[in-house]
Order: C-alpha cells, then sequence, then structure tokens
C-alpha cells in the first residue's frame, strides 16, 4: 500500500473528496450567515481562511449576530477549539522536518483529515493529512467567498442531507478504529460521555470530555 | 476596530496557536510510550463522540431527526461493504429524501 509520496498526498484528497462538497455547501451557509450577522464580506473569508474549523466559526458568528458579547464569541469558539490540542499531539510523531514546515501543517488538521489519516494504533500518514486537509481547505474558503458575496443559490445544505455526510465518515473511519477490546471501550466511553453531557455543558465541553476517554490507556494491558 | 474583527483575530490566532502547539513542539519525535498509549485511542474516543453529537444533536438538545434515517442507511452499506464515498451518498441521500417526505 506504500505508493510514491505524491501518490499518498492524491489518495488523502481523493478520499476527502465527496466530503468536500458538503465542506463548500457549509462555506457557503457560514458566509451568508456571516453577512446576515453584519460582519461584512472580507472578515468572514479571513476566518475561514485563518481558523479553518467550521463548528468554533458557527457558533462565534452566531453568538455575534445574536448580539452577543466579543468575550462569549470567542470563548465559545475557543472552546469547541481546544480537541485541536491532544489531536495536535497524536499527529506530532508523523510530521517532520523544520518547525515553519510542522506548522503550517499542522493549520491543514481538522476532524476529518485527521480521521482519514489515521491508520490505528496511534499511526498517521501525513501525506493523507495534507492532501486531505488542502482539498478541505480550499473548499471551505471558497465556499464562504461565495456566501459572503451573494451566493443564494445553493440553499439550505441540510435540504440536500449534506449534514448527514459528516457523522457517516466518522462513522465509517470509527468502524476502521475498532480493532481490540480497549478501542471498543474507548469509543463507547467517548460516546457516551458526549452524548451525556451534550444537553448540561457549553458546546465544546462534551468533546473534550469524551477525548478524555483515551485515558484508560494508562490502565496496563 | 470592529467588534466582527476582533472576534477574527482573536479565533483566528487562538486556533492557529492550539493547532500548532502538539506538531511544533513535539514534532518528528516518537512520543513517550505512555503518551502513545493514551494517544492511539484518542481516535476511537474521539470519532465515537462525534459521530453521536453530529448524527443526534442540533445545539445542546438531543433531537433526533431525518439524519438517523441517513445513518442508517450508511450503516447497511458499510454492512454491505461499500467504498466511503458511496457510504457518505448514501446518507446523505436517505436524510434528504426523509426531509422532502416528512
Amino acid at each position: 500500500m506504500e505508493g510514491s509520496s505524491a501518490h499518498r498526498y492524491r489518495d488523502g484528497a481523493r478520499a476527502v473528496a465527496p466530503l468536500a462538497v458538503a465542506v463548500l455547501g457549509f462555506g457557503i451557509s457560514f458566509g451568508l450567515l456571516a453577512r446576515s450577522a453584519g460582519m461584512g464580506w472580507l472578515a468572514p473569508i479571513v476566518m475561514s481562511a485563518t481558523t479553518f474549523a467550521g463548528s468554533a466559526q458557527f457558533a462565534a458568528v452566531s453568538i455575534l449576530g445574536a448580539g452577543g458579547t466579543v468575550a462569549a464569541a470567542v470563548a465559545a469558539a475557543v472552546l469547541l477549539n481546544l480537541r485541536y490540542g491532544p489531536i495536535g499531539v497524536s499527529v506530532a510523531p508523523w510530521l517532520d522536518g523544520p518547525a515553519w514546515w510542522r506548522f503550517l501543517r499542522a493549520q491543514l488538521v481538522v476532524d476529518e483529515s485527521w480521521a482519514l489519516a489515521a491508520e490505528g494504533e496511534g499511526r498517521f500518514d501525513p501525506r493523507i493529512l495534507v492532501g486531505a486537509g488542502l482539498l478541505l481547505y480550499v473548499s471551505w474558503v471558497a465556499g464562504t467567498a461565495i456566501g459572503t458575496l451573494g451566493g443564494q443559490a445553493l440553499g439550505d445544505p441540510k435540504t440536500l442531507g449534506l449534514d448527514a455526510a459528516f457523522p457517516a465518515l466518522f462513522l465509517a473511519l470509527l468502524l476502521l478504529q475498532l480493532r481490540n477490546r480497549r478501542t471498543i471501550v474507548a469509543a463507547i466511553l467517548g460516546g457516551a460521555t458526549a452524548l451525556a453531557l451534550t444537553p448540561v455543558a457549553p458546546a465544546g465541553v462534551p468533546i473534550i470530555a469524551a477525548s478524555a476517554a483515551c485515558l484508560i490507556g494508562l490502565a496496563r494491558k | 476596530m470592529t467588534d466582527a474583527w476582533i472576534v477574527v483575530l482573536a479565533v483566528g490566532s487562538a486556533t492557529v496557536a492550539i493547532k500548532s502547539l502538539g506538531p511544533v513542539l513535539l514534532g518528528g519525535r516518537p512520543l513517550p510510550s505512555a503518551v502513545t498509549r493514551v494517544v492511539e485511542l484518542l481516535a476511537p474516543a474521539l470519532l465515537a463522540a462525534l459521530v453521536v453529537t453530529q448524527a443526534l444533536a442540533s445545539g445542546q438538545s438531543i433531537s433526533p431527526d431525518a439524519r438517523l434515517v441517513g445513518m442508517a442507511a450508511a450503516g447497511i452499506a458499510l454492512w454491505r461493504k461499500a467504498p466511503i464515498l458511496v457510504v457518505i451518498v448514501v446518507a446523505a441521500s436517505a436524510t434528504a429524501l426523509t426531509r422532502s417526505f416528512v
């Protein structure tokens, strides 16, 4: 399976291609939402290009649009993105080269590119990560630009069922991860924690708490 | 500077910093074995959390809707060993169809 380097980048882009359509759709709806929240056209595009994390951006812009404070908007977005701390540690051994090159590739880490690059047992393919991440990045920023510059054509991406594309991808990738009893226990604990905390904790906290389920790895085998 | 730009700059710089932390400080070296044992379980724990929240939650409430039909269809496609592309298309189509009828 170890194709040439260029092939693995392309494999990453190809694997994420169907999702890129959904990301483009949500990028457009993010652009529309941000525009209607009074952010103008440039700020949403800059946000997508620098933050590149959908759920956090939707949260921050919704809070601003509803008349919330700057502090509340920033806090919600940062909380939602805290999961990228442990996610970054998990891919760190596989990102080599100079610091600036590791820094740049780290920006392409989003849930989808990270999950596609996961090969199980803590191994990651950095080329899949970069190939998938780049295509998603372009889709997200382009979608945002179309949305803020007035693209109403697509309508609500939910009408096309695009919101179901993400959990379906994550389910497919989760099944590949379930190799032994420990991974199954971690998945059940993580899923149950997120479900239990969603109604009571601020957005972002259930996912962070769920990722703590991996601490069972400290127990002796 | 407007509120919008303050949010864009604050969230952007915080996210860039959070994403870079691990790869810049720890990049290219094997992690200590205790950390490896923990992070190899991060994918199953986090993916399960993403599946249940994105399939069941709307904001802070657990509200099952047409997405569940899509997830069931995705489950069947996975059971039939369909490629991931097919699984995603099946999930979105089943969800869209359900919404158009309900």
